[in-house]
């Protein structure tokens, strides 16, 4: 059994991400797995990694750009397989973390169910959806996290119908923890993913993940695009405890979302105005402000 | 709709603790009895990593996952997911670190499940199914009919078809030796019918902990996720790779007989009786006509076989068992001297014809041998009964040619 092809050696593994991986130039996993090696440095942690870019990012057998142990599961399975290894964990009392890193595709879509009944049970598992809006490893196809307007190669005209909100679907769910994640907001990233670590049960990041490949961008202008997502308001950072207190991190600061938008050419031919975008990310945000004045975290669990 | 015992008769794995093996003789249910050898065998790794599995409820599996699931493990957990596509994956997740891993289906169950099936062979995970065969739908139908479990044969998994509730047992506990075993490491499926076996009761001799406990050594999935040595676990491969995981698939499909062989001495060593091995022969030396038949089927057939040699007829039957990896030369072997071969399939492949057919048609391929006719009998559930038997005994009797598959309908 020793040498049957199917486990791929890690042989210099003191990062979580390796130097080597297969990442486009500029891709938000980058930033997003580095920052996660950090702020988990301290721990053990299992990745569970479904079909997506993220499970090339490892290159092909037999070396892997994983440098801790990991899975490559089937599409829909993240959440059922971590499920699998989390409860083998906790019976032998490992002190691991698993931690599922998965794209829109196996997260909104294709593992909606997964996702859905692991959180439900509370399973013990840090779920991260990096959301670059499109399925990337397919070569650019919509999904349920493609914003309304972008083209795609299954929208060429435009996407008709609006973004999925993956984060109320999870806080629906009661999970102890759910928050987005930005990589332009290194210390809001790493307080979030500290507070993750320490909360058990089913903990939701999801990550705005920057895919110039996909977004048809400039691979040096990923992380200024983030930035401006969260300052024009159109990704809101924020954390919902329990599933019922939230907690805004950042306020819009009146940027408009014009020059987001500019640069992709996923929006040149969108039939969607600028103004009509700029009124649902103020209904959003008349929604988002109104839940945190009503239900605000306690300090106490939001204390970090 | 649900017949048969309760399942929630007895449900700790721990307080089953008898005094003699004699006192081992229950009534009980198919189902109860697939259960609870589960059951016994994922306790049995309580001093290892545990165990932990995925069940979803599917008519006639249903009242296995609920055994489980009522039962006190010491160190277990059955997860109730939310379909048979996630209890396969928490299965792989839980065996990838490194526990002992079971679970239980059905017909429709086992299609939605098929991607984690092949997922689950493919990362070498020696997970053991039980297959409650029922008719695949629509049209619904819950009775019996072996095409659920048959769709997987292409799959990296060791089959085997069981004829009664002993045999059920006694192939659950070798399933677990053989998938474990570091010579195969590949899962492994026990069918038994729908109905016929999941729900009536049959008196079995049932182990006790201590003794399964003696037969399954701790579970070691060699290469299981851990951090001392990180790997990654089924990643992308190129070609060549793939072919070799490939060929190391078949290889450790060639190993399975003579690995077997060896749980089936343990076996005896520990519970003192001898279990069914790959096929059973009866009355081939002198038969000119042979049929061959897997489960219950197999059953009836050699109740009219008996009753026919009392007559003088030269027949004998193969009662098949293993089914992945297929023994091709065995059948040759115990086939290619008889005049005439009737194979009775309890499936359909549309287009082809039986699938056990399609299988002692290739392993009599390139050979001299029998008339080789296929009877597909007992669709959907259809009480194969000793005179539909002895009908399609009298119709191989007058052939002196084979045809196409015969469809042989039976009363409702
Ligand atoms: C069951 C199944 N259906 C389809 C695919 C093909 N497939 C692989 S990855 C993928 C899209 C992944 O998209 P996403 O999850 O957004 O991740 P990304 O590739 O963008 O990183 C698809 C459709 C598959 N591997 N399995
Ligand atoms: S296609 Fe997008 S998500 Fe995939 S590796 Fe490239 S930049 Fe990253």
């Amino acid at each position: 059994m020793t040498d049957t092809v199917i486990s791929s050696e890690c042989t210099q593994c003191e990062t979580l991400l390796r130097p080597g991986n297969t990442n486009c130039a500029g891709c938000g996993m980058s930033i997003g797995l580095q920052w996660l090696d950090k702020a988990l440095a301290g721990d053990k942690t299992y990745l569970v990694i479904p079909a997506c870019c993220g499970i090339v990012t490892a290159g092909a057998f037999p070396t892997t750009a994983y440098g801790t142990p990991t899975a490559a599961s089937t599409f829909a399975s993240a959440a059922a397989i971590a499920t699998g290894i989390s409860t083998v964990v906790d019976l032998n009392k490992d002190d691991h973390i698993t931690t599922c890193w998965a794209g829109d595709g196996g997260t909104y879509d294709i593992g909606m169910a997964t996702i859905s009944a692991a959180a439900e049970r509370n399973e013990n598992l840090l779920y991260i959806c990096y959301d670059n809006e499109i399925y990337g490893n397919t070569g650019g196809q919509r999904s349920s996290a493609t914003p309304e307007g972008v083209a795609t190669t299954t929208t060429p005209k435009g996407k008709a119908e609006i973004k999925k909100d993956m984060m109320a679907i999870m806080a629906s769910h009661r999970i102890p923890y759910a928050a987005t994640l930005s990589v332009a907001h290194h210390a809001d990233f790493m307080r979030k993913l500290e507070i993750a670590r320490r909360t058990k049960g089913f903990r939701f990041l999801l990550m705005l993940s920057p895919c110039p490949t996909g977004w048809k961008s400039e691979p040096a202008e990923s992380v200024s695009l983030i930035d401006h997502a969260v300052r024009s308001g159109l990704f809101p950072l924020y954390e919902v405890f329990d599933g019922l207190r939230y907690r805004i991190n950042i306020q819009p600061d009146g940027t408009p979302i014009d020059a987001y938008l500019e640069r992709q050419r996923r929006y040149t031919n969108s039939t969607v105005e600028p103004k009509i975008l700029q009124r649902h990310i103020e209904s959003q945000w008349q929604y988002l402000n109104g839940m945190a004045k009503t239900f605000p975290a306690d300090d106490e669990r939001a204390a970090l | 709709m649900r017949i048969g015992m309760p399942a929630r008769r007895h449900l700790s794995v721990r307080v089953i603790k008898r005094k003699s093996p004699t006192m081992g003789k229950e009534l009980v249910t198919g189902n109860h009895a697939a259960g609870r050898t589960l059951a016994m065998a994922g306790e049995a790794n309580r001093k290892a990593r545990g165990c932990a599995c995925g069940a979803y409820p599917i008519t006639p599996q249903t009242e296995i996952i609920e055994y489980l699931r009522a039962c006190e493990l010491t160190k277990g957990r059955i997860v109730p997911v939310e379909s048979e596509h996630s209890a396969m994956a928490v299965c792989m997740g839980a065996s990838l670190a490194g526990a002992r891993s079971f679970t239980a289906s059905s017909s429709n169950g086992l299609s939605y499940m098929t991607e984690n099936v092949f997922a689950a062979g493919y990362y070498r995970l020696p997970i053991v199914m039980i297959a409650v065969n029922r008719t695949l739908g629509p049209p619904w139908n819950i009775w019996v009919d072996q095409g659920d479990s048959l769709a997987l044969r292409d799959a990296p998994w060791i089959q085997f078809y069981v004829e009664s509730h002993q045999d059920l047992v006694d192939t659950i506990l070798m399933a677990f030796r053989l998938a474990e075993d570091h010579r195969i490491l590949l899962p492994t499926m026990v069918a038994m019918d729908g109905f016929v076996t999941s729900h009536t009761q049959m008196v079995v001799d049932l182990p006790d902990q201590e003794q399964v406990d003696r037969y399954l050594p701790n579970c070691d999935v060699p290469h299981r996720l851990r951090s001392d040595h990180p790997t990654t676990v089924g990643g992308l491969t190129w070609p060549s790779e793939t072919e070799r995981h490939r060929k190391d698939l078949q290889r450790a499909m060639e190993r399975v007989p003579d690995v077997l062989d060896e749980a089936i001495d343990e076996f005896e060593n520990v519970f003192d009786r001898k279990p069914h091995g790959i096929l059973s022969a009866e009355h081939v030396e002198d038969a000119d006509t042979i049929f061959v038949a897997c489960n219950t089927m197999a059953r009836t057939l050699r109740g009219v076989i008996k009753k026919r040699r009392e007559s003088g007829e030269r027949i004998g039957m193969i009662k098949a068992k293993m089914f992945r990896p297929f023994p091709r030369k065995a059948y040759r072997d115990l086939l290619s001297r008889a005049k005439k071969v009737g194979v009775l399939d309890r499936n359909h492949s549309p287009g082809s014809g039986g699938i056990f057919w399609q299988e002692i048609a290739a392993s009599l391929q390139g050979h001299s041998g029998p008339l080789l006719q296929d009877y597909l009998v007992g669709l959907g559930g259809g009480d194969v009964t000793p005179e539909v038997i002895d009908e399609i005994i009298d119709d191989l009797a007058k052939r002196n040619q084979a045809g196409e598959p015969v469809w042989k309908e039976v009363a409702a």
